[in-house]
């Protein structure tokens, strides 16, 4: 199929950037949309123009790396990665409309490439259980409901890409620090940090730049890994019973 | 140790293919050199040896700790539960990687799950067992207190992860659940779902994060290690490039570590991740750090099959599908291009199970891997045809959606399924699995003795990117233990026993040696920029990616391994003149990154096509098509092979600074007095 492709390129943070059109031709519905602009970029080196600049890496929807606005929705218009997101979803002759991640807190680097290292800072400031190596109970010695494992298991599956950020209009951060207060707080090794942990992270969440939520729901529809938007009630109840407690 | 039904090796060179003078077929590729020999591992009784190593391993006090530098380049499991742990012991920790976040280390992409000797099954499992199946599944090509060093720590790391917060899979009573993997007959893998390695990573970044907070560990990510300095003779920091801004940076410690990972991207399409690269550990190899068993590559037979040249990548489906999915093809040619599932039942040929009656669809990964090849070879594979042969074999559910119902199977496996589906476009709860072997693992690496240092004194290494434990064949869930084993457990305990002599005087910016390395980094950069060549950088690594496939791949022959040293040579010369990279160095530029990756690939290539030449046996997932049974199966020569091959760098003086000469082959003898050595069987 061909393709006319929309593209923001910006030599750098300083720079103002532009979208730039490219027609791309022989386009395969088994490709992946990453490998759709790998194509498009051996063509731009052939012509000597430099090729678009954009993040992946493990290329199986598992790393987080990845994450371009494709036509406006964060990761395309399928329910998954942008790495996952295949050709068939297209037909010929569409235009894409290919942008980075858009949001204060994200600043761009280069192209389609942005800067999330916010997100590590959000885990710094509570997002783990302290457990010195070495110092662990035997794995027995604390039976966990089924149900609890796995609703933790479920939400800890987010892959901190930033999708949810980059779609809501406030560009919050909340279903990524939901996630990570409601699988640490399902598990009963989270509960002795439960309040600081909470806490500390949205003062964080905060600081970086990234808005308050205010209950729209995109972050989740776009979400590749489902996250359900719970997590943020969670998040919530979390803060104010910490908040109750004194923090 | 006699349950399983083995037969003594024999070891006999006339089952070698009739007819062939028994030469040294790599002679003159390369130039033999000392053995070579671990030296830190204790004797006595093999339970005893690490007790006994970590008790005679120098302590360093908690006040000294701080005023010592560590680098940890590296944040999958084997770097980010290193940084983690030597961050609590109070070092000062600096960590890099080259993705936007320690996270995303490819750890994150394993699937099936982390075996330990926990025997909560009552099966019959236990520290020795676990160290058997090891050294088996690795053919008898592991050194044997390393391994029963792994399989004895194992059991740790399960309670570490569970305290982190890991939320493995439990059983209704709220323990925790196994399953079984490929080459044993014991369920001791413990897993999260089809997402294992993304759980157990994110508990070791959150454990490192956690550091960072503390001011224990400084983080650098975006960063790309590009040169190794060594300084009298010692490791005492690297060169990085800074990706965001291309600056070259200096950064300086008492001791390195590289955790980074494997070097399968050397055949450009494999289940690594884009980035992966041996540029850390090969700036080592050059500054002298052995390259063990490079040669030892594994091939998984669980894989998405390429649907064409476009593509970048290939994904992996777990194995522990094979627990419930059954692998079969057509038994007739021509049904090759029907439906699976109007094929009826007596057309079909479940080939492992056939052949392997007594470990069916779980025999090791290099046997199913070599099985699907031939069915395929034979023209009974399935699926469309790529280059005139159809290279796929069923992996089929429908007996086991029948026994567990839908839900069963989602359960246990939805997240592949929905990959299956996403990148194929059709749904295996309907249709069976189309699955090939692809490229997955590699066994080789820096040779590392049993503290896990490196020839260079003060150079450690850790996880995929060593070559200590799994021998010639890796078996299923035992990389995740390794990196977690050496990150947590070993490496914390051996590394203070170098560090105990430090803090090693200061190194200046302005050494003859930093200076040295710095510079060759920016002449490379320079060099790349200025070549102006008229190829991508892409299409010689996919080139490059090729020649190793179809000649150092499934199957090695001497014939075609020589043919491959010639085309990568005249490749390699035609991609340092002809390459074309576009942009600046002073800012991200992602074609100039790939280019340092693909010359370094290059020169591995090189050895290891001369590593499999050299080995002229078969052992786990190197298949020299010269040494095979007359049913086909691989055949070892332990009397002449029961060796690890450390390979020496060395320059060829008349080419260029860039120019590698005949590597020296440097033998360590493996002697196992725990196990009695066997021909692997599992019929
Ligand atoms: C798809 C897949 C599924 C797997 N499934 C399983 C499984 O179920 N069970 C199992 O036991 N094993 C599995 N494995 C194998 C296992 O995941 C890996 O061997 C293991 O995770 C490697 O860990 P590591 O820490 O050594 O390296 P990695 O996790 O690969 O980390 C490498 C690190 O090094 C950094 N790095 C690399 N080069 C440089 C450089 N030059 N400069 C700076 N930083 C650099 C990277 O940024 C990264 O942080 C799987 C592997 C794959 C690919
Ligand atoms: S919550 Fe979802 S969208 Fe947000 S970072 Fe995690 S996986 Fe991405
Ligand atoms: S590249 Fe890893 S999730 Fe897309």
């Amino acid at each position: 199929m061909r393709l006319t492709l929309k593209i923001w390129r910006q030599p750098d943070a300083q720079t103002k950037g532009a979208m730039h059109t490219y027609e791309l031709d022989g386009v395969s519905e088994d490709m992946s949309f990453l490998e759709m602009l790998d194509v498009l970029n051996e063509d731009l080196i052939s012509k000597g123009e430099d090729p678009v600049a954009f993040d992946s890496d493990c290329r199986e929807g598992i790393c987080g790396m990845c994450g371009l606005m494709i036509n406006g929705q964060a990761h395309g218009p399928e329910v998954t990665t942008t790495c996952q997101l295949h050709m068939r979803s297209f037909k010929d002759g569409d235009e894409v409309v290919i942008e980075p991640w858009r949001a204060d807190a994200f600043p761009v680097i280069k192209d389609l490439v942005v800067d999330r290292g916010a997100f590590d800072r959000i885990i710094q400031a509570g997002g783990f259980i302290s457990v010195n190596t070495g110092s662990a109970p035997e794995a027995h010695s604390v039976p966990v409901p089924r149900d609890d494992a796995t609703r933790a298991f479920n939400v800890a599956t987010c892959i901190g890409c930033g999708a949810c950020v980059a779609a809501c209009p406030n560009g919050s951060a909340s279903l990524f620090m939901g996630a990570k207060v409601t699988h640490l707080g399902e598990l009963p090794q989270g509960q002795p940090e439960r309040d600081a942990r909470v806490v500390g992270m949205v003062a964080q969440h905060d600081a970086e730049g990234f808005g308050g939520c205010t209950n729209i729901g995109e972050c989740t529809a776009a979400c590749p890994k489902e996250i359900p938007l719970d997590v943020i009630s969670r998040l919530n109840w979390d803060l104010h019973a910490a908040l109750r407690h004194g923090h | 140790m006699t349950d399983m039904p083995d037969t003594t090796l024999t070891g006999d060179p006339s089952h070698d293919a009739p007819g062939h003078e028994h030469g040294d077929d790599a002679a003159g590729y390369y130039t033999p050199g000392a053995p070579i020999a671990d030296t830190k591992a204790p004797g006595g009784p093999i339970d005893e040896r690490w007790s006994t190593r970590k008790f005679e391993a120098r302590l360093v006090n908690p006040a000294n700790r701080r005023k010592l530098d560590i680098i940890i380049v590296g944040t999958g499991l084997a770097g980010g539960s290193a940084a983690a742990t030597l961050g609590e012991a109070g070092y000062n920790v600096k960590s890099f990687c080259y993705q936007d976040s320690p996270r995303r280390a490819h750890s994150i992409a394993a699937q099936g799950g982390i075996n330990a000797a926990k025997n909560y099954k009552e099966d019959g499992d236990s520290v020795h067992r676990l160290f058997y199946d090891t050294v088996k599944g690795g053919d008898y090509r592991s050194r044997e207190s390393n391994v029963y060093r792994l399989a004895e720590v194992s059991t740790n790391i399960i309670d570490q992860c569970v305290a982190q917060g890991v939320p493995f899979a439990r059983e209704y009573g709220g323990l925790l659940d196994n399953r079984s993997f490929g080459g044993v007959q014991v369920s001791r893998t413990f897993y999260a779902r089809g997402q294992t390695g993304q759980q157990l990573l994110i508990g070791a970044y959150q454990a490192m994060e956690r550091q960072v907070a503390a001011g224990t560990v400084q983080q650098f990510t975006r960063h790309e290690m590009l040169e190794l300095i060594v300084v009298d003779g010692k490791a005492r920091g690297i060169i990085a490039r800074d990706l965001v801004t291309g600056e070259i940076e200096t950064h300086l410690a008492d001791v390195v570590v590289l955790a980074t990972g494997g070097y399968g991207n050397v055949f450009f399409l494999s289940t690594n991740a884009m980035g992966s690269n041996v540029t850390a550990a090969w700036r080592a190899h050059r500054k002298g750090a052995y390259m063990a068993n490079p040669c030892y590559t594994q091939i998984h037979p669980t894989c998405i099959p390429v649907t064409g040249s476009h593509q970048s990548k290939l994904t992996l489906m777990s194995e522990s599908l094979r627990n419930d999915g059954r692998i079969w093809v057509p038994k007739k040619k021509a049904d090759c291009d029907k439906d699976p599932r109007e094929i009826p039942e007596q057309d079909r040929d479940y080939y492992l199970e056939r052949i392997y009656p007594s470990f069916g669809n779980l025999v090791p990964r290099d046997i199913a891997s070599r099985a699907a090849k031939n069915v395929c070879d034979e023209g009974r594979g399935v699926g469309p045809e790529v280059d005139g042969v159809r290279r796929g074999v069923y992996l089929d559910f429908s007996a086991a959606i029948e026994r567990l119902g839908r839900a069963g199977i989602e359960e246990k496996y939805d997240n592949l399924f929905d990959m299956y589906a996403r990148i194929t476009g059709e749904n295996p709860y309907e249709t069976p699995m189309r699955i090939y072997p692809a490229v997955h693992y590699v066994m080789g690496g820096l040779w590392v003795d049993y503290d896990l240092q490196a020839t260079i004194p003060g150079l450690f290494v850790t996880g995929e990117a060593n070559f200590s434990d799994h021998g010639a064949n890796r078996l299923g869930a035992s990389a995740l233990m390794q990196g977690l084993a050496d990150g947590y457990f070993v490496l914390p305990h051996t590394i203070r026993d170098y560090l105990a002599d430090g803090p090693f005087e200061k190194v200046d910016e302005n050494h003859p040696a930093v200076v040295e390395a710095r510079k060759s980094v920016e002449d490379r950069v320079a060099h790349f920029l200025s070549t102006n060549g008229t190829r991508s950088v892409d299409s010689y690594h996919r080139e490059l990616g090729n020649i190793m496939w179809e000649y150092c791949g499934m199957e090695r022959t001497e014939d075609g391994l020589k043919k491959a040293i010639d085309l990568i040579r005249t490749l390699r010369e035609d991609f340092w003149r002809n390459v074309k990279v576009l942009g600046t160095a002073e800012s991200l530029n992602q074609s100039l990154e790939k280019a340092g990756r693909v010359a370094d690939f290059f020169e591995l290539g090189e050895l290891m096509c001369i590593d499999a030449l050299n080995r002229r046996e078969s052992c786990g997932g190197h298949f020299r098509g010269e040494s095979q049974t007359e049913d086909g199966e691989a055949l070892r020569h332990d009397d002449q092979f029961a060796y690890v091959a450390a390979w020496e760098f060395t320059r060829d003086p008349d080419s260029e600074s860039e120019g590698m000469g005949a590597p020296v082959l440097h033998k360590e003898d493996l002697v196992y007095t725990a196990i009695e050595m066997k021909q692997r069987s599992y019929k």
